[in-house]
C-alpha cells in the first residue's frame, strides 16, 4: 500500500496483543499423551484429547506450574482459587465441540512488561494469563475433495497472554514481543520457536485521531507466528485503517487474516452468532487452588529474569547498558557469556566477540546460540591471549576463524601457525628500514606534513609480519626511524 | 431352583460351595434373555459367545483357588458405560456403531471382580429422559406390566433385573435415572455419593449430577456391588480420594437411634394416596424398630427441579458436542462442507428428546441468558443443598417415597415434558447436593404396581444408608424379590 504513512498524519494506532504460548511440558494439558513437535500424525493421541465418548481430563500440574511462571515473570498477581471453562464452538479440529479455557477467572491477572523504543521506557500492561488447551490441526486435500485431521496437537498446553491496548507502534509491538519471548525463555515456560507455532499472536487493533480519548473500531488480525509478520502486518493494518477514516468511512469491526506473501490482510469468512461462546465451568475438572507452600515454590524456582540480570552485568562485569541488553536479550547468550567472563579478565572483550565476530557468524550460518562451535572456555583464552600481548587483535580475529570451525584451543592454534607477537625490537626495525625504503613517495608526503600516511606505513609493516609485530612497537621504531631519516 | 430369581450373595455362596457352575448359570440368563427381551427390550447388546467363554475363565479360576469377590456373576451394563471392544451406543443412532478401543473404570472394576458381562441395556437416548421411551432401539417395557413404562433413564437395568435378566445391573443416575426406575420396577436403586465412584468411561449427559450405581434385588447386594465399583480413580479428577469402607459390615439390622427425617413438602399435593399410604407404614416399621422419625423442612423444594432442568441442559448439550461425525459414530451421508456435516449428523442421529435438551442447554448459556437462567440456577442448587445440610444438622437420614406416583402407562407423558420431570421431584435433590440416597422396594399400590421407599444419606455416609436400608428389606414382606408376571 502506498501514500498514506500513518506515523506523518495525525491518526495514531492503539494495540493489544493475544500471545499464545506453547508451554514446554512434555505432556499434554488432560493426558498423558507426549507434546513433541513434528511426530507422525495422530501418532500422540489418546480416547482424551480426541474427545471419545466418556474420557475425563486430568489437569497437568506442571502446565498450571509454567503459567504461574509466565505470571511472575510479568509481575502478575497470581489468582488462588480459579476455574477452568468450557468455550464452545463447532470445528473439526476441536474433538470436543468445546475447548478447557479460561473465561471468568484466569490464573494470573494485572501484570505489565516493561519496553524501551528510541531510548524510552514504557510500561505495558498484561491484564491477564490463562490456561487452555492446543485444538488439533487440519490438513486440506489440495484437490479440495477432502481435509485430514491430526489431533497430535488437541490438548497441548497453552498460555494465553493479553496485554492492555497500550501499545502504539509497530516498533513498540516488537519490543514487546522481543521482550516477551526473552521472558518466556528465561524461565523455560515455552521454547518460543514460532516457526513450530509455539508462540501465536493475534493484534487487535484500532485508530484514533491523535489526542482522542475514545477508541475507534477495531479489528483482530488471527494466528501471525513470526516477528516479521507481526511488524508488518501492524504497519498495514493501521495504515489502512486511517486511510479508510482518511477516506471518510468507518472501519469494520471484524477478524482478519494475514497473507504474508501479498502483504495484506484480509477479512475472515463470518458466521453469524459464531462468536458466542457460551462459557460456563468446565464440571469435569476441579478448581485450581493454589496455596502459599505451592506459590512459594514455584517462586524460588524462578531464575534471574533479564531486567535483573541487566542490571547485574552493569554492576558486576561493567558493561555499558546498551551490551549488557544485547548480551541478556538472549538467556542462552548471557549464560554464553557468564561462562566466558568467569575465566578471563577483560569481561568487555568477551561481550565484543559475543556482539561483534560471533553474532555476526550467527546471523550468516542461520544457529543458534547454543550450536556456536567455539566453546566459553576457548573464547576465555582467546580473549586472555590477545590481553596478555601475546597475540595482537587483528591475530586473535584469525585465530578466531581457525577456532569457529574446529573449536581447537587458541593457545595450540598460535603455537602451531607461529603467530606470537614479534617483540624483538631489532627484527622489527629491520622491516621498518625495508617499508621506508619502498615507499619513498610515502616519506616524502609525510615529510610535507601529511601525517596521516603515517599508518599506511604501519600497515605496510604489519602486513610484512603477518600481523605479529607487536603493534606498540612499531609505533615507537616507526617515528625513531622516520626522525632518522629526516634528518640525515 | 430358579437360578435367575437368586441374588447376588446367594448365587456367589452356590458358586463357591459348588452346588452351580458359571457356565449353567450363564446359560440360564442367556435363556431368560432369550425368552423375554424381544417382549421386555432391556438389552441392546447381548454378549452370548464372550460371556460364555469368560464364564469358563472364571471357573478355571476359581477351581484354582482365586478369590474373586463376583467370581462368576453374571451382570449387565447400561449402554452408557464404556465397554472395552463390546458395542456401546447409549442407545442412540450417533452411535450405533461405536465400539470403544478403552475400557470404563467401573467395567474394568467389574471385570477384575470376576463378575460377567451378559450385554449392554438399554436406556433413554443419551440419559436423556425418564420413561425409557426415547431410544433408538425401541422403548423398554415394565416387566409388571407391559403397557406401562419401566421408567427411565435407566429402565432396561431396572427390568433386567427385576425380570431375571441379569444378576444385577450397573448404570447412573443424573436426577433419579437409577431409583425411579427400580422405584418403578421394584428392585433396588443406590446412587452413591457424588464422586464415589469413578465416571471416567460413563458418556456424559450431565457431569456435576450424574453418578454410578447398582440396580440389585437385595440392598446386601448394593452393598456387594459397591464394594466392588466404588474407590479413588486418579483418572477422575473428581473423584473422592479417600477409601471406603466394607459397606456389607454395616448390614446388622441394629437402627436403634437413628434419626429419620421426613421433609414434610414431600408429602402435600401430588402424591398418589396409596404411595403415601405405603410411605407411612414404613415409617411405623422404623420407628418399630427404635428409630426416631421428626419432621424436616425442605422450603426450597420447588426450585429443586429447575435448577437441575436448566444446569442439566447446559452440561449435557456441551458434553454432546462431541459427537459430530468426524472421528466416530454416526455420519451422514451427503454434505458440501464440514458445516452441513454438522448440521446434517446431528439432525439426522439425534433423536427429539436429546435435540431438545441440547437447543435448551444452548439457549440457558447464550450471552443473554446466562445470568438470568444459568447463573440463577446455579444460585438454586446453592439453596437447596443448604436445606438438606440443615437437615443432616438433626437427622441421619432423609425418608421419603422414590416416586410419588407408580409406573406410568407408556405415552402417556410423551406430550408432558413438565409431568415427566416431576416423576424425579423426590429424587433430584440428592443429585443436586451430591448426597447419597437408595430405592427400596414397599409393597404396591391398589392397581399391584410396586412403589419405592427413599432414604436419602449424608455425603459418603453409604454406611449408615445401607444399614438403614438393609434393615427396613429384612422387616418388611419385601424382602424377597418380586415375583413379576413373567
Amino acid at each position: 500500500m502506498k501514500g498514506l504513512n500513518i506515523r506523518q498524519t495525525e491518526y495514531e494506532a492503539v494495540i493489544g496483543l493475544e500471545v499464545h504460548a506453547g508451554l514446554a511440558v512434555n505432556t499434554k494439558m488432560y493426558c498423558g499423551c507426549k507434546t513433541e513437535f513434528g511426530a507422525e500424525p495422530n501418532t500422540q493421541c489418546c480416547p482424551v484429547c480426541t474427545g471419545m465418548p466418556g474420557a475425563l481430563p486430568v489437569l497437568n500440574r506442571k502446565a498450571v506450574e509454567y503459567a504461574i511462571k509466565a505470571g511472575l515473570a510479568t509481575n502478575c498477581s497470581i489468582i488462588r482459587y480459579s476455574r477452568q471453562d468450557r468455550k464452545h464452538y463447532f470445528y473439526p479440529d476441536l474433538p470436543k465441540g468445546y475447548q478447557a479455557s479460561q473465561h471468568n477467572l484466569p490464573l494470573c491477572t494485572g501484570g505489565f512488561l516493561e519496553i524501551e523504543v528510541n531510548m524510552s521506557a514504557k510500561k505495558v500492561g498484561i491484564r491477564g494469563i490463562h490456561i487452555e488447551e492446543d485444538a488439533g490441526k487440519l490438513i486440506h486435500d489440495e484437490s479440495g475433495k477432502y481435509s485430514l485431521v491430526d489431533y497430535n496437537r488437541s490438548g497441548v498446553p497453552l498460555i494465553e497472554i493479553v496485554t492492555a491496548p497500550d501499545l502504539g507502534s509497530s516498533e513498540e509491538v516488537r519490543a514487546f514481543i522481543l521482550k516477551l519471548k526473552t521472558i518466556l525463555e528465561y524461565t523455560g515456560v515455552c521454547d518460543c520457536k514460532m516457526q513450530e507455532g509455539s508462540l501465536r499472536v493475534d493484534i487487535n487493533l484500532s485508530v484514533r485521531r491523535r489526542g482522542e480519548s475514545t477508541f475507534g473500531n477495531r479489528t483482530e488480525i488471527k494466528n501471525l507466528n513470526s516477528v516479521r509478520a507481526i511488524v508488518r502486518a501492524v504497519e498495514y493494518e493501521a495504515k489502512r485503517q486511517a486511510e479508510e477514516l482518511e477516506k471518510g468511512r468507518s472501519v469494520r469491526q471484524e477478524t482478519r487474516r494475514w497473507d504474508d506473501a501479498r502483504g495484506v490482510s484480509y477479512p475472515m469468512r463470518e458466521k453469524k452468532g459464531a462468536d458466542d461462546y457460551r462459557f460456563f465451568p468446565d464440571p469435569d475438572l476441579c478448581p485450581i487452588v493454589i496455596d502459599d507452600a505451592w506459590l512459594n515454590e514455584i517462586k524460588s524456582s524462578l531464575p534471574e529474569l533479564p531486567d535483573e540480570k541487566k542490571k547485574r552485568f552493569v554492576l558486576e562485569y561493567k558493561l555499558p547498558a546498551y551490551d549488557a541488553d544485547f548480551i541478556t536479550g538472549s538467556k542462552q547468550l548471557s549464560d554464553y557469556f557468564e561462562e566466558a567472563a568467569k575465566r578471563c579478565r577483560n569481561h568487555r572483550a568477551v561481550c565484543n566477540w559475543l556482539m561483534g565476530d560471533i553474532s555476526k557468524k550467527l546471523n550468516e550460518s542461520n544457529i543458534e546460540v547454543s550450536d556456536i562451535p567455539v566453546s566459553p572456555e576457548n573464547l576465555a583464552k582467546l580473549v586472555e591471549l590477545t590481553d596478555s600481548g601475546i597475540i595482537s587483535w587483528k591475530i586473535a580475529k584469525q585465530v578466531f576463524v581457525v577456532m569457529w570451525d574446529t573449536n581447537r584451543d587458541p593457545a595450540e592454534i598460535i603455537e602451531e601457525k607461529g603467530l606470537r607477537v614479534i617483540n624483538d625490537t631489532e627484527e622489527i626495525r629491520k622491516v621498518i628500514i625495508q617499508v621506508l625504503e619502498e615507499n619513498p613517495k610515502a616519506v616524502e608526503d609525510i615529510r610535507n606534513g601529511k601525517e596521516k600516511t603515517i599508518g599506511f606505513l604501519i600497515g605496510q609493516v604489519m602486513r610484512k609480519t603477518g600481523g605479529k609485530a607487536s603493534p606498540g612497537i612499531v609505533n615507537r621504531l616507526i617515528f625513531e626511524e622516520l626522525e632518522r631519516l629526516f634528518h640525515e | 431352583m430358579e437360578l435367575t430369581r437368586l441374588t447376588v450373595s446367594e448365587t456367589l455362596k452356590k458358586i463357591k460351595g459348588k452346588e452351580i457352575g458359571i457356565a449353567e448359570l450363564v446359560s440360564a440368563y442367556l435363556d431368560q434373555i432369550e425368552n423375554l427381551n424381544k417382549t421386555i427390550g432391556a438389552y441392546i447388546t447381548v454378549c452370548r459367545e464372550d460371556c460364555e467363554k469368560r464364564a469358563e475363565d472364571i471357573q478355571n479360576k476359581l477351581d484354582t483357588g482365586e478369590n474373586l469377590p463376583l467370581a462368576g456373576i453374571p451382570a449387565a451394563l447400561a449402554d452408557n458405560i464404556v465397554t472395552r471392544g463390546v458395542l456401546t451406543t447409549c442407545a442412540s443412532k450417533m452411535l450405533h456403531n461405536f465400539i470403544p478401543p478403552y475400557d470404563s473404570t467401573v467395567s474394568e472394576k467389574l471385570r477384575n471382580s470376576g463378575a460377567v458381562l451378559l450385554g449392554k441395556l438399554n436406556m433413554d437416548e443419551f440419559s436423556a429422559g425418564n420413561s425409557n421411551e426415547n431410544s433408538y432401539y425401541g422403548p423398554v417395557k415394565n416387566p409388571w406390566d407391559f403397557e406401562r413404562v419401566p421408567g427411565g433413564s435407566n429402565g432396561g437395568a431396572a427390568a433386567a433385573v427385576a425380570a431375571n435378566m441379569a444378576c444385577f445391573a450397573v448404570g447412573s443416575d443424573a436426577c433419579g435415572s437409577l431409583r425411579q426406575p427400580a422405584s418403578f420396577c421394584g428392585v433396588v436403586g443406590l446412587k452413591p455419593t457424588y464422586g464415589l465412584v469413578s465416571r471416567y468411561g460413563l458418556i456424559a449427559f450431565a457431569s456435576s449430577f450424574e453418578q454410578i450405581g447398582p440396580i440389585t434385588r437385595s440392598v446386601e447386594d448394593a452393598a456387594v456391588v459397591l464394594n466392588a465399583i466404588a474407590g479413588h480413580d486418579p483418572k477422575d479428577s473428581v473423584s473422592a480420594k479417600s477409601r471406603h469402607p466394607d459397606y456389607t459390615v454395616f448390614l446388622n439390622n441394629d437402627i436403634k437411634g437413628i434419626r429419620m427425617g421426613l421433609p414434610k413438602e414431600y408429602i402435600g399435593t401430588g402424591i398418589q394416596a396409596d404411595v403415601r399410604q405405603r410411605l407411612f407404614e414404613a415409617l411405623k416399621v422404623f420407628e418399630s424398630m427404635g428409630a426416631v422419625v421428626e419432621e424436616v423442612s425442605f422450603p426450597m423444594t420447588e426450585y429443586a427441579v429447575s435448577a437441575y432442568y436448566i444446569l442439566s441442559s447446559v452440561e449435557a448439550a456441551s458434553n454432546l458436542g462431541r459427537y459430530d461425525g468426524i472421528r466416530y459414530g454416526y455420519r451422514a451421508e451427503h454434505y458440501p462442507d464440514a458445516g452441513d456435516l454438522y448440521k446434517k449428523t446431528r439432525s439426522e442421529g439425534f433423536g427429539f428428546g436429546v435435540k431438545r435438551t441440547i437447543m435448551l442447554g444452548t439457549y440457558f448459556t447464550g450471552r443473554d441468558c446466562y445470568d438470568s437462567f444459568y447463573k440463577k440456577a446455579l444460585k438454586a442448587r446453592r439453596l437447596v443443598t443448604e436445606d438438606f445440610e440443615k437437615a443432616f444438622d438433626k437427622v441421619d437420614i432423609i425418608v421419603c417415597p422414590t416416586v410419588p406416583v407408580t409406573a406410568f402407562r407408556a405415552g402417556e407423558k410423551a406430550d408432558d415434558p413438565i409431568g415427566m420431570h416431576m416423576s424425579y421431584v423426590y429424587t433430584v435433590a440428592a443429585n443436586i447436593a451430591g448426597f447419597c440416597a437408595i430405592s427400596v422396594p414397599n409393597g404396591t399400590d391398589s392397581k399391584g404396581l410396586p412403589t419405592g421407599l427413599q432414604l436419602i444419606g449424608k455425603p459418603f455416609d453409604e454406611g449408615t444408608l445401607l444399614k438403614a436400608a438393609h434393615a427396613f428389606e429384612k422387616n418388611t414382606r419385601f424382602d424377597k424379590p418380586f415375583d413379576v408376571i413373567c
